[in-house]
């Protein structure tokens, strides 16, 4: 092994860190413990379902005092009672088997727990202990320390058990019980032998099958009935219109049809029907359990806070109890929930949440500090000057488009085209029977019912579900994780796209520094870094902390050339850094990247880079994007990147700067009301506001386990550049569904000829019926997966 | 020939046997998560030795 990698979490090891333990090795004490903690109770098993699971343990002294305080402990809790607590805990980490296995084995590392179950999907744990031996505090204390800490927020406060919606799954398994055993009984019929056997039976037969198609019209199929009737009440025509008058007229034409005995019926067409359009939803409705679209502040924010009483004791209070003129003691890495003034001598906040800019913020006593803000080193405190809701952040989702949450503000492409639809079926299924009257008023009847079950829009209504559910899936594959299908359709519509800046096109990771040209060796190093101790320029400074350290040596000469670059002697060794003019290397500087150049002894040895901060691939998005869109680059930092900005990006592209979150949302109302789509793209909690009023928005998230505000697709941030990607293949999956309208309707005109001659058996429809479902599911299924690949 | 009445009335009571277990495995929760299960089943019953350091462990636990 050329790198050795911790036995416990993978990461690479520190040479001088490494710490060997049992034959292993390990990337730090934290590792380490963790494998001693497993070994000692013999579950070392964990490292055998794969390799380095772990998690690096963090130090959480003090984090979790506020688990102390019973009223917060009995807020978190699912169930209680005197001898058996549970609780439902939410833990990032989990990732794979490993994981599974070892949380399920708690109860081993501690007395008084008596079970524990991971849901993998959403990256619960749901452990079942007894308080009398336990407590929730040493739970999540055990938890943090092998290395799977909880994530406890304010969203959970009040959370109490949620209610699933189970009842698509239960209609689909009642219509697939009527479904089969409808077309079993009906397979005699189907062959029409004028037997003795079947003319005996066909009664029975009949009046079976009636018996069992009515749980689904009544039960399964009930959904389309509340729908259609909704929509002719708002006085739109969507696609469950036809659908509900199919299923009607099927069921009461064929219920006819055994009392006169005029036949078999179409219960069996009906059964099928209703069963696929259920199984399309259920395809639809792809979820993923362990996002949140719906997050708000209360997903960032600690659920208690530690309080100084002015006695000087502390006490953890509930966030929504902290008034103004409260003092606080926030630790570190803990977030700041309320605006106040800063009383300790200084602080370093973290407003990565808010902002996506890692880099701290130093603050002094005084100082305002915001709530939404980490607190990186000390403890300080603070006291409080707004109460959580009035804070500048918070304030916020006080605005109107967090309340306003309307069910569809747009018709989807299905009911576009049943605008069209449903008034011509309607319009021929009339003509044709006052057409059929004047011959034979029987057959008239016959040929308008026949019509509607016909053309009852089966194929037409699977189309987009199966289209949407399966790009979903793909995106999904790729990192895209889209709330729902809808947000495809509005992927496709989209004509403005508008970027944050910090944190969305910049990462958030700080500039990596890296070297090009002939390696330099121990000597040239140490000769490099004792120039750069010289220097105070800030590119010097970055490269000095960039090389390791090395011995001092004294520099005979020293000169720095503003803006140019630095030559010095030491040991009777020139060295040289700078630009490429300085060093006279190259004619001239072409290249958009920072870089500086190093010549040794007159002789060039090569650069080192500073990758700009900006996201890998974005210049050729914009370039991709700016041809079809209008872009917009929205900023809430002042103008300093305005020229690099104006250098990379497209003339085109509009550049905003100085903008609070209010201003943002504003901005983007301003475009939608000149006609725009707007997609907003954007990951801290200070874009909300504008991904809210978008009309698509999408967050940017580097770790899309843990923070992404109210959205509806959250983008994992190495995809980025594939944005051009996805615009496109959302364009082509609309365009998938307009073909496979087209094909479902040559099915309807096939039928509908069957109708309209008054010719129309049972064994016809129900032949149609199917086929052309089944046609549709592996036309659109295909022709996504196609457009996938073409990348 | 009658036993034919008797005979689908069997396989319908059969069908809503099953239709019923399946309602009732979906309510109890089943079918809400659709991966754990799969890998818990891989998990073998490893061997349990008597550890004399648990207690110790586990005291040590509670000092971190």
């Amino acid at each position: 092994m050329d790198t050795e990698n911790c036995f416990h979490c993978g990461n690479e090891i520190v040479k001088k860190d490494e710490i060997v333990f049992d034959d292993k090795k390990f990337c730090c004490n934290g590792c380490k413990t963790v494998y001693e903690i497993f070994s000692q109770n013999d579950l070392t098993c964990y490292y055998d379902f794969q390799a380095a699971p772990g998690a690096t343990p963090q130090d959480i002294q003090g984090k979790y005092d506020f688990l102390d305080n019973e009223e917060i402990v009995s807020k978190l809790l699912e169930f209680q009672e005197r001898t058996t607590h549970i609780v439902s805990l939410y833990i990032p980490h989990i990732h794979c088997s490993s994981c599974i296995w070892i949380l399920e084995n708690l109860q081993r590392l501690q007395p008084g727990i008596n079970a524990s179950q991971v849901n993998f999907g959403e990256k619960k744990v749901r452990v079942t202990f007894n308080p009398e031996q336990t407590s929730l505090k040493d739970i999540v204390y055990l938890l943090s320390s092998i290395g799977y800490e909880p994530y406890i927020s304010l969203e959970n406060f009040d959370e109490g058990k949620k209610q699933v919606d189970r009842s698509l799954i239960y209609k689909i398994g009642v219509a697939f019980f009527c479904f089969g055993n409808i077309m079993l009984l009906s397979f005699p019929e189907y062959f029409e032998v004028e037997e003795y056997w079947i003319d005996q039976y066909r009664g029975f037969f009949r009046w079976l099958i009636f018996g069992l198609s009515l749980p689904i019209f009544i039960y399964s199929a009930s959904g389309y009935y509340v729908s259609a009737w909704k929509s002719m009440k708002s006085g739109l025509l969507n696609i469950d219109i036809p659908i509900a008058l199919g299923i009607v007229v099927m069921f009461v034409r064929s219920t006819v049809d055994i009392i006169f005995d005029y036949g078999q019926g179409f219960f069996d067409s009906m059964a099928g029907l209703i069963f696929f359009m259920l199984l399309g939803k259920l395809f639809q409705k792809k979820t993923y359990d362990f996002l949140s679209f719906e997050r708000d502040y209360k997903s960032y924010f600690p659920i208690a806070i530690t309080k100084i009483l002015p006695n000087g004791e502390e006490e953890s209070v509930q966030v929504y109890d902290i008034e103004k003129g409260d003092r606080l003691l926030i630790r570190n890495q803990e977030l700041i929930p309320v605006d106040g003034i800063l009383i300790s001598e200084k602080a370093s906040i973290d407003y990565s949440f808010v902002t996506g800019e890692a880099v701290p913020i130093e603050k002094k006593s005084g100082d305002k500090v915001f709530a939404g803000g980490k607190q990186m080193g000390k403890v300080i405190e603070m006291e409080v000057l707004f109460s959580v809701s009035n804070s500048y952040l918070t304030q916020l989702w006080s605005n109107d488009v967090f309340q306003k949450r309307v069910e569809q503000q747009h018709k989807n492409i299905t009911d576009r085209i049943s605008r069209y639809f449903t008034p011509a079926l309607l319009a021929l299924s009339i003509v044709s029977f006052i057409y059929w009257v004047f011959i034979d008023v029987t057959t008239a009847f016959n040929v308008f019912t026949a019509i509607l079950i016909v053309a009852c829009p089966c194929a037409l209504a699977l189309t987009a579900p199966f289209t949407l559910g399966n790009v979903l899936r793909i995106l999904g594959n790729r990192k895209l994780y889209l709330k729902n299908a809808l947000v495809v359709e509005q992927l496709a519509k989209v004509d403005t796209i508008v970027f944050d800046k910090t944190g969305t096109i910049t990462t958030n990771k700080k500039t990596a520094i890296t070297y090009e040209g002939t390696e330099l060796n121990a000597s040239e190093l140490k000769l490099l870094k004792n120039v750069l101790r010289g220097s105070n320029h800030p590119l010097s400074r970055r490269l000095y902390e960039f090389i390791p350290n090395q011995d001092k040596m004294e520099t005979s000469s020293f000169e720095e050339i503003i803006g140019k670059g630095i030559s010095a002697e030491i040991h009777g060794n020139t060295v040289k850094l700078g630009s490429s003019q300085f060093l006279k290397t190259m004619t001239e500087n072409t290249h958009k990247k920072t870089k500086v150049h190093v010549e040794i002894n007159g002789i060039y040895k090569g650069s080192y880079v500073f990758n700009n901060q900006y996201r890998k691939g974005i210049e050729q998005l914009f370039e991709n994007l700016s041809k079809h869109y209008n872009l917009v680059v929205l900023s809430g930092d002042n103008d300093g990147e305005r020229s690099i900005l104006e250098k990379m990006l497209p003339a085109k592209t509009t550049l905003v700067f100085n903008q609070k979150p209010e201003q943002k949302l504003q901005y983007i109302e301003q475009l939608q009301k000149e006609g725009k789509n707007v997609m907003m793209v954007g990951d801290g909690l200070n874009d909300a506001g504008a991904l809210a009023q978008s009309n698509l928005g999408l967050s940017i998230s580097e770790n899309v386990n843990v923070f992404s505000p109210a959205c509806d697709g959250i983008l994992d941030a190495t995809q980025f550049h594939k944005i051009g990607f996805f615009m496109r293949y959302s364009k082509n999956a609309m365009k998938t569904i307009y073909m496979s309208f087209g094909l479902s309707l040559l099915y309807n005109v096939v039928g509908l000829s069957y109708a309209i001659t008054g010719k129309l058996d049972p064994i016809v429809a129900a032949i149609i019926m199917p086929l052309s479902t089944i046609t549709i599911v592996s036309f659109v299924t295909i022709l996504t997966n196609l457009y996938a690949r073409k990348e | 020939m009658s036993v034919i009445y008797l005979l689908i009335t069997i396989s319908i009571v059969v069908a809503i046997a099953f239709l019923v277990a399946f309602i009732k495995a979906v309510k109890s929760g089943q079918y809400d998560d659709d991966y754990t299960p799969s890998v818990r089943m891989l998990f073998d019953d490893e061997i349990v030795k008597e550890n004399p350091n648990k207690i110790i462990q586990t005291e040590k636990q509670k000092s971190i």
